[in-house]
C-alpha cells in the first residue's frame, strides 16, 4: 500500500471512528433537545423538580470539588516533598476511584455511612450522603493534576526565596502556589465535571428523593424510564453545555500556564 | 522533624484513610464477617455469571478497538495537520467530563426506534437497544479517551527525531511505524489499555440506560449489583462487590508496575 | 572575619562531600572556592547560606554563630547558576521580591529598585518576564536581586557555567567591577580556574571535600602546596619526580648538556603564543609554550626534532 493511502486511510479511520463513536449521538441529543423549540427547553427545565435536581448537584459538586482542591493539594505535596514507608502504597491508593466501579463506591459508601455504620455517621437519605459521595469520585483528580506541576517545580525558586527572607508561608504563598494554580484549578473543573454527572456512587446512598436528595443525573434517568426523552434531553443538554465549558476551560488553563514559559 | 511536615503528612494520611481505605475495607470485612455463604451462593448463581459474561464480551470488544483507535488518533493529532483537529481532540476529551447517563440518554436517542440509526438498524431486523449491541456501544463510548491520552503526551516528548533518523536510513513510513514508533510508545499504549479495561468493567450509568437490565440478558456486573441491591439480596451485592473490588485493586497494582516514567513520582 | 567555616562535614549517603573543611574569608574580599566537579565546593557555599546543613562542624558570619539557623535569618544573598528567576514575576518584581516581604513603603522599593537594576544595566526591562530575556540579563537580574537587601555576604554558585563564552567572559569583568565598587563579601564557585585567578582576590582549592590550598592567584600559580594543585591550576609536564610549567622549557635546536631529545607532534597557533605538543621516544608527551616570535625565529615544523631543558622546576615531597 503507498505511504499516502495509508495515511490517509488511518486518518478516514480515526475521524469516522470518532464521529460515529462520540459525535453523532451528541448530535442526536442536541437535536432532540431542540426538538420542542427554545420555549419548550426552558419549560422543561425550569420545572421545579427540574430546577431542584440542577441546584443541588452544582452546589454539593462544587463544594466537593473545592475541598478535593485543599485536601488534594496537602496530599500532592506531601506524595512529592515528603517521604517515609507505605508512600508508594499510598500514591497508588489514591486512584482508587478511578479503578473502582462507581457502583460498588456507591456500596462502599453505604456500608461505611448507612444504617448500619460502624462509627455510627447515618447519612442515608441526606445531602451529606451526596458529598461524601462526591468526596470520594473526585479525590483523585486536584492531586493528580498537581502532582506533575509541583515536581516539575525548581526548587532553587523556593531556595532563593529563603535566601531573600521569606519563610515558609511566604515563599509557599508568593513562589510555589502560583506557579501550581494552573494545575490545581484544571483539576478542580474536572474534579466539578466529575462531580455534577456523577450517578453509581449516588444512587444506592442518597435515596434519590425528589426536592431533597435527587440530583440532575438520576432525574435524567427517571425522566427516560418514565417515557420521556425528551424531556430528559433538556436537562442533559444542560449538563452536556457543563462538560463542554469544563473541556474550555481546562484548554484555556493549558494555555496560559504555558504562556511564562514561551522563551 | 519539624511540626508542619508531620502535620501535613497526618491530614493526607488521615483523610485518605477516612475517605478510601476504610470504607474498602469494612466491605472486605462485612462480607467474610456476615455472609460469606451467601456471596458464594450469589456468584454461582447462572444470572449473576451471564452478567460477568457480559461485562467481558463488551470490554473484549471496546479494548482492542479504543487501543486502535488511540494509537491512530494520538498519530494523527501530534504529528499530522488537518481540519477539524481541535474538534477531534474535543470529543475525544469529552467522555471524561460527560455523565455516564447523558452519554446512555444520547445513544438512546441515537439508536432507538425513532432515532438516525435506530430506525434504519430496526427496520433491518438488527436490535440495539435493550440488548447486547448497546452495552457494546456505550462501553467503547465511555473508554474512547484512555489511550489516545496516554500516547498524544509521549508522542510530544519523544519527538519525531528517531523517525527522521529511520527515514535517511532508508525506513518506509509502516517499517518507522512499526519498527520505531510503536515500540516508543509501548509502555504508554500498556498503561492506557489498563486505565481502557477498567474503565470497562466499571461503566455503569450508561449501560443502565440502554441495556434496559434484563436478568440473564443485558446485565453487566455493575448493574447486577443494583439489581441484587433491589432484590435485597445482600449475599449478592457483597458478592459481586467485592470481586469487582479485588479486579480494581489488581487494576492499581498493574497501574504502578505499567506507570509510564514521566508520571511516576 | 566575614565568615569563618570551623571543621565541617557533610555526607550524602557513603559519598564525603566535606572532609573537615575550615575556611576564612576576610571582609570585603572576593573569594573563589575553586575545583572538580565532586571537589565539594558548591556543597561548602550551600552550607555557607543555610541550604545545606552540615553533619559537624559550625558557620559563623560576621562573628556571629549561624550553625542551625535557617537560610533567610542568615542575610546572606545567594545567585544560582540556572538564575532560579520567579517566572510568574516580572523583572521588577523578582529584583523587589526581598523588599516587599520585608514590607518596605513602595516608594522605597520603586527607588531602589531603579538604582539596582541601572547598576546591572537592566534599567527599562522592568516589566519584562524573565522568559523573555537573555541567559546573561537573567543572571544579572539574580545578582540585582540578592543585592537588593543589602547582604552581608554575597555568594555565587557557578554563576556563569550556563552561559555562551563569550558571555561569561564580559560577566566575569563586569562583576569584579561591580565588587570593587559595592565591596560586599563575595565567594564565588567555580571550576574554570581562569575565572578565578582572573576574579578572585584569594582562590580555594578544594579536591575532594578537603582544601587543597588557601592563596592569591600568583602565589597558587607560583608556589603550587602539591600536585593537585600544581596539575589543575595552569598546564604542568611532569619530568619523572619534577613538574614543569610549558613556559618554563626552554627549546634548542640542538642538544646542550642535559637536554632531552623531543619530536614535535603538532605545533598549535593560539594568537600570541605558540604551543609545542611533543612526543619523546619512550612515548612520554610534553608540552612547550613560547610566543610566536621566538617560534617564528626558530623557524618550526611539524615532525622536526628539538631539545627541551627545564629552566626551573618543582618538586613535592
Amino acid at each position: 500500500m503507498s505511504e499516502r493511502a495509508g495515511a490517509a486511510l488511518s486518518l478516514g479511520f480515526v475521524t469516522t471512528f470518532i464521529t460515529v463513536v462520540v459525535a453523532l449521538p451528541i448530535a442526536a441529543l442536541a437535536w432532540s433537545a431542540s426538538k420542542k423549540g427554545a420555549g419548550g427547553f426552558w419549560d422543561t427545565i425550569t420545572n421545579p423538580e427540574a430546577l431542584a435536581a440542577l441546584r443541588l448537584t452544582l452546589a454539593v459538586a462544587a463544594l466537593a470539588a473545592l475541598t478535593n482542591a485543599v485536601l488534594g493539594t496537602i496530599t500532592a505535596w506531601v506524595l512529592v516533598r515528603d517521604d517515609f514507608r507505605g508512600k508508594s502504597t499510598m500514591n497508588a491508593i489514591i486512584d482508587l476511584p478511578f479503578a473502582l466501579p462507581t457502583i460498588v463506591a456507591g456500596l462502599l459508601l453505604l456500608t461505611f455511612y448507612g444504617p448500619r455504620s460502624p462509627v455510627g455517621v447515618h447519612l442515608a437519605f441526606t445531602r451529606g450522603a451526596i458529598f461524601v459521595a462526591l468526596l470520594f469520585v473526585t479525590l483523585p483528580f486536584v492531586v493528580r493534576t498537581v502532582q506533575p506541576v509541583l515536581i516539575e517545580l525548581d526548587v532553587e525558586m523556593e531556595e532563593a526565596a529563603r535566601s531573600l527572607g521569606a519563610g515558609e508561608a511566604t515563599t509557599f504563598r508568593r513562589v510555589v502556589l502560583p506557579n501550581i494554580l494552573p494545575g490545581i484549578l484544571s483539576g478542580v473543573t474536572m474534579a466539578f465535571a466529575r462531580a455534577v454527572g456523577e450517578i453509581g456512587a449516588i444512587v444506592l446512598i442518597s435515596g434519590n428523593l425528589p426536592y431533597r436528595t435527587e440530583v440532575a443525573s438520576v432525574f435524567v434517568f427517571l425522566r427516560i424510564q418514565s417515557g420521556d426523552p425528551d424531556g430528559a434531553a433538556a436537562v442533559a443538554v444542560v449538563l452536556l453545555a457543563i462538560s463542554f465549558a469544563v473541556l474550555l476551560v481546562v484548554g484555556g488553563i493549558r494555555r496560559f500556564a504555558t504562556k511564562h514559559e514561551r522563551p | 522533624m519539624n511540626a508542619r511536615k508531620l502535620t501535613l503528612r497526618a491530614i493526607a494520611l488521615g483523610y485518605l484513610l477516612v475517605i478510601l481505605v476504610a470504607p474498602l475495607s469494612l466491605v472486605v470485612w462485612r462480607t467474610f464477617a456476615y455472609d460469606a455463604s451467601g456471596a458464594w451462593k450469589a456468584l454461582s448463581d447462572p444470572d449473576t455469571v451471564h452478567a460477568f459474561k457480559v461485562t467481558l464480551e463488551a470490554a473484549a470488544v471496546a479494548v482492542p478497538l479504543n487501543t486502535l483507535f488511540g494509537v491512530l488518533c494520538g498519530l494523527a493529532i501530534v504529528r499530522r495537520r488537518f481540519p477539524g483537529k481541535g474538534l477531534v481532540n474535543a470529543f475525544v476529551d469529552l467522555p471524561l467530563a460527560l455523565s455516564p447517563v447523558v452519554v446512555g440518554l444520547a445513544l438512546f436517542l441515537l439508536y432507538g426506534r425513532t432515532g438516525w440509526f435506530g430506525s434504519w438498524l430496526n427496520g433491518h431486523g438488527y436490535q440495539v437497544l435493550f440488548a447486547l449491541p448497546s452495552i457494546v456501544i456505550a462501553t467503547v463510548f465511555v473508554s474512547v479517551p484512555f489511550v489516545a491520552r496516554e500516547v498524544i503526551p509521549t508522542l510530544r516528548e519523544i519527538g519525531d527525531e528517531q523517525e527522521q533518523a529511520a527515514h535517511t536510513l532508508g525506513a518506509s513510513s509502516w517499517q518507522t511505524f512499526w519498527r520505531v514508533t510503536l515500540p516508543s510508545i509501548r509502555w504508554a499504549v500498556v498503561y492506557g489499555i489498563v486505565l481502557t479495561t477498567s474503565r470497562c468493567l466499571g461503566e455503569y450509568g450508561a449501560v443502565a440506560v440502554v441495556s434496559g437490565s434484563i436478568q440473564g440478558k443485558t446485565e453487566t456486573a455493575t448493574l447486577r449489583v443494583q439489581e441484587e441491591y433491589e432484590n435485597l439480596n445482600t449475599g449478592g451485592v457483597y458478592g459481586i462487590s467485592l470481586v469487582l473490588a479485588a479486579i480494581a485493586v489488581t487494576t492499581l497494582i498493574l497501574m504502578s508496575i505499567v506507570k509510564p516514567s514521566e508520571e511516576r513520582y | 572575619m566575614s565568615i569563618s567555616v570551623r571543621n565541617v562535614s557533610k555526607r550524602f549517603g557513603d559519598f564525603v562531600a566535606l572532609d573537615g573543611v575550615s575556611i576564612t574569608v576576610a571582609p570585603g574580599s572576593l573569594t573563589a572556592l575553586l575545583g572538580p566537579s565532586g571537589s565539594g565546593k558548591s556543597t561548602l557555599l550551600r552550607v555557607i547560606a543555610g541550604l545545606e546543613t552540615p553533619d559537624s562542624g559550625s558557620v559563623f558570619i560576621e562573628e556571629r554563630d549561624m550553625t542551625g539557623r535557617r537560610p533567610q535569618d542568615r542575610g546572606v544573598g545567594f545567585v544560582f547558576q540556572h538564575y532560579a528567576a520567579f517566572k510568574h514575576m516580572t523583572v521588577f518584581q523578582n529584583v523587589a521580591f526581598g523588599l516587599a516581604i520585608r514590607k518596605r513603603p513602595r516608594a522605597e522599593i520603586r527607588k531602589r529598585v531603579a538604582e539596582l537594576l541601572e547598576l546591572v544595566q537592566l534599567d527599562g526591562l522592568a516589566g519584562r518576564y524573565p522568559s523573555q530575556l537573555s541567559g546573561g540579563q537573567r543572571q544579572r537580574m539574580g545578582l540585582a536581586r540578592a543585592l537588593a537587601v543589602e547582604p552581608s555576604v554575597l555568594l555565587l554558585d557557578e554563576p556563569f557555567g550556563a552561559l555562551d563564552a563569550r558571555v561569561r567572559t564580559e560577566l566575569r569583568d563586569w562583576l569584579r567591577r561591580l565588587h570593587d565598587e559595592t565591596r560586599t563579601t563575595t565567594v564565588i564557585v567555580t571550576h574554570d580556574q581562569e575565572e578565578a585567578m582572573e576574579v578572585a582576590d584569594e582562590v580555594v582549592v578544594m579536591h575532594r571535600g578537603k582544601v587543597e590550598q588557601v592563596a592569591g592567584p600568583r602565589e597558587l600559580y607560583d608556589l603550587p602546596a602539591n600536585e593537585f594543585v600544581m596539575t589543575f591550576v595552569g598546564q604542568a609536564n611532569r619530568l619523572g619526580d619534577a613538574f614543569v610549567r610549558p613556559h618554563d622549557l626552554e627549546l634548542t635546536l640542538e642538544p646542550n648538556g642535559t637536554t632531552r631529545e623531543a619530536m614535535i607532534e603538532r605545533i598549535v597557533h593560539l594568537g600570541f603564543e605558540v604551543r609545542l605538543d611533543l612526543v619523546r621516544e619512550d612515548g612520554e608527551r610534553l608540552q612547550v609554550q613560547i610566543t610566536r616570535d621566538e617560534a617564528e625565529q626558530l623557524e618550526l615544523e611539524s615532525r622536526q626534532i628539538v631539545f627541551v631543558k627545564p629552566t626551573r622546576q618543582t618538586t613535592f615531597r
